[in-house]
């Protein structure tokens, strides 16, 4: 179902998947069928740039300019291993 | 202590439904139309969940497309920020009204199958033609785009379709399919003899659901619910009481769990009567069973307490007549081997005839 993510992948939030404030418990969480996600706050600053209109490249260089401090390969490899593990979860489509 | 909020409601809008499975999870004493809470009832019920932090809710019944207002329910659900679930039968939704249910903003389907074929189906449902519809049902929601999840309900008349079942469930389209055993309580107590697997077809069932999760990686997800009368350890009903489920019946009645009703010895409060947040942190019944005060030994020193949180209360109170009691499930009850001698006997020796669940039975059903 879900390959590979490539740089250029163009990830998405999969249909009837949403990304929710939880207000009561102060979390970020997706919401699926039968099933939820609590996102940490790196989770959250990459799930919410999953606009599918921007590649994973331009996702990675937009984080690296809201973090300065993190070195660039950190936040690339980390960006991949977690749209990756979303994508086989079916959370995101790309 | 606090309990922390719950996460999932289930709202039970009716007990009115047009099939009669034996093992319905309903209570015995089914709510007629006229107990059944009105529109704006349910539309306080649902904002009080939301508020006070529900995140999914569950349309449930019954058959909760019987109620002409169903939409609205899922408009207000959807403005309070709940994330929709409808669980239904689906043979009274037509096209017209799956896509006004999708407008209002539902986001998920579930839809129960009671065999792989029309024969079976339409007998253990009680319902003439009703596999048929819900196959065209099936495809009306793939064509309006909404999840899908196949449920199964399995026993030991429908367990040689197994393979069978998953394999519908992949050709309409399903991402997801349930596989459940039934659990004996309430209609499906009164029909375990019927209903009871043997240990033989346990070993199958496991074995098909284990090789299906492998071979359909990516294509489908496949949840398991176990028969737990031949368990060594119970489930962790609900997830334990009153820690992340809330149940509100046809008529307003808030639950622990769907079954809650069967525990005679307990009294349930009404969401017309007393705020949702008050009967979740405060009502007697929610704080009966919550965290591990409650349990008697061997739960009590177990180290799985606050893993399967005492199994499940129902199953405690129909066995063995206390809900406080260690679930028979486990095989560390005094009830153990009397629950699977009386299961052994009944998948060998139970005859095939069905108590099934309707208005009529549940004016004759005995009292357990």
């Amino acid at each position: 179902m879900t390959g590979h993510l490539a740089l250029t992948s163009v990830p998405r939030l999969a249909p009837h998947r949403r990304l929710r404030r939880d207000e009561q418990r102060g979390l970020w969480t997706v919401q699926a069928p039968e099933r939820y996600f609590i996102l940490d706050d790196t989770a959250h600053a990459i799930l919410s740039r999953c606009d599918g209109k921007d590649s994973v490249a331009v996702i990675i260089e937009s984080l690296c300019s809201s973090f300065p401090d993190a070195p660039r390969d950190t936040i690339a490899a980390d960006v991949i291993h977690l749209l990756q593990g979303l994508a086989d979860k079916g959370v995101i489509a790309a | 202590m606090i309990p922390d909020p719950p996460l999932a409601v289930l709202a039970e809008l009716t007990h009115r439904c047009p099939l009669q499975c034996p093992y319905c999870s309903n209570p015995l004493e089914l709510e007629r139309a006229a107990g059944e809470m009105t529109t704006n009832e349910w539309r306080d019920a649902i904002r009080q969940a939301g508020a006070l932090g529900c995140l999914q809710i569950h349309f449930s019944g019954g058959e909760p497309t019987v109620r002409p207002d169903l939409e609205i329910l899922v408009a207000e659900a959807v403005a309070t920020g709940l994330y929709t679930n409808l669980i239904t039968s689906g043979v009274l939704c037509d096209r017209a009204r799956l896509e006004r249910l999708a407008s209002a903003g539902l986001e998920h389907v579930q839809l129960s199958f009671q065999g792989a074929t029309s024969d079976i189906g339409d007998r253990i449902g009680g319902h003439v033609g009703g596999h048929e519809k819900k196959l065209l049902f099936a495809r009306h929601v793939r064509e309006t785009g909404l999840p899908l999840t196949a449920n199964f309900v399995v026993h030991r008349q429908n367990l040689h379709q197994l393979d069978a079942m998953i394999e519908m469930a992949v050709e309409i389209g399903a991402e997801r399919a349930e596989i459940a055993n039934v659990q004996y309580y309430g209609w499906a107590l009164q029909n375990r003899a019927a209903l009871m697997p043997s240990r033989a077809q346990l070993d199958i069932m496991i074995a098909q659901v284990s090789a299906a999760r492998e071979r359909l990686k990516g294509v489908m997800a496949i949840d398991f619910v176990t028969p737990d009368y031949y368990a060594r350890r119970p489930k962790a009903c609900m997830g334990g009481w009153g820690r992340r489920f809330l149940n509100i019946s046809p008529s307003g009645k808030v639950l622990p769990c769907h079954a809650a009703e069967s525990i005679t010895t307990l009294a349930f409060d009404d969401v017309r009567e007393r705020p949702l947040a008050d009967i979740w942190l405060h009502s007697p019944a929610f704080q009966a069973f919550r965290g591990t005060d409650w349990m008697p030994e061997p739960c009590r020193a177990c180290d799985r307490k606050e893993i399967d949180w005492g199994g499940c209360r129902c199953q405690a109170f129909a066995i063995s007549g206390d809900a406080a009691q260690t679930d028979p499930a486990c095989a560390l009850s005094k009830d153990h081997d009397r629950l699977v001698s009386t299961a052994t006997e009944e998948a060998h020796s139970g005859g095939d005839g069905f108590v099934y669940r309707n208005f009529r039975s549940a004016k004759l059903a005995p009292t357990l």
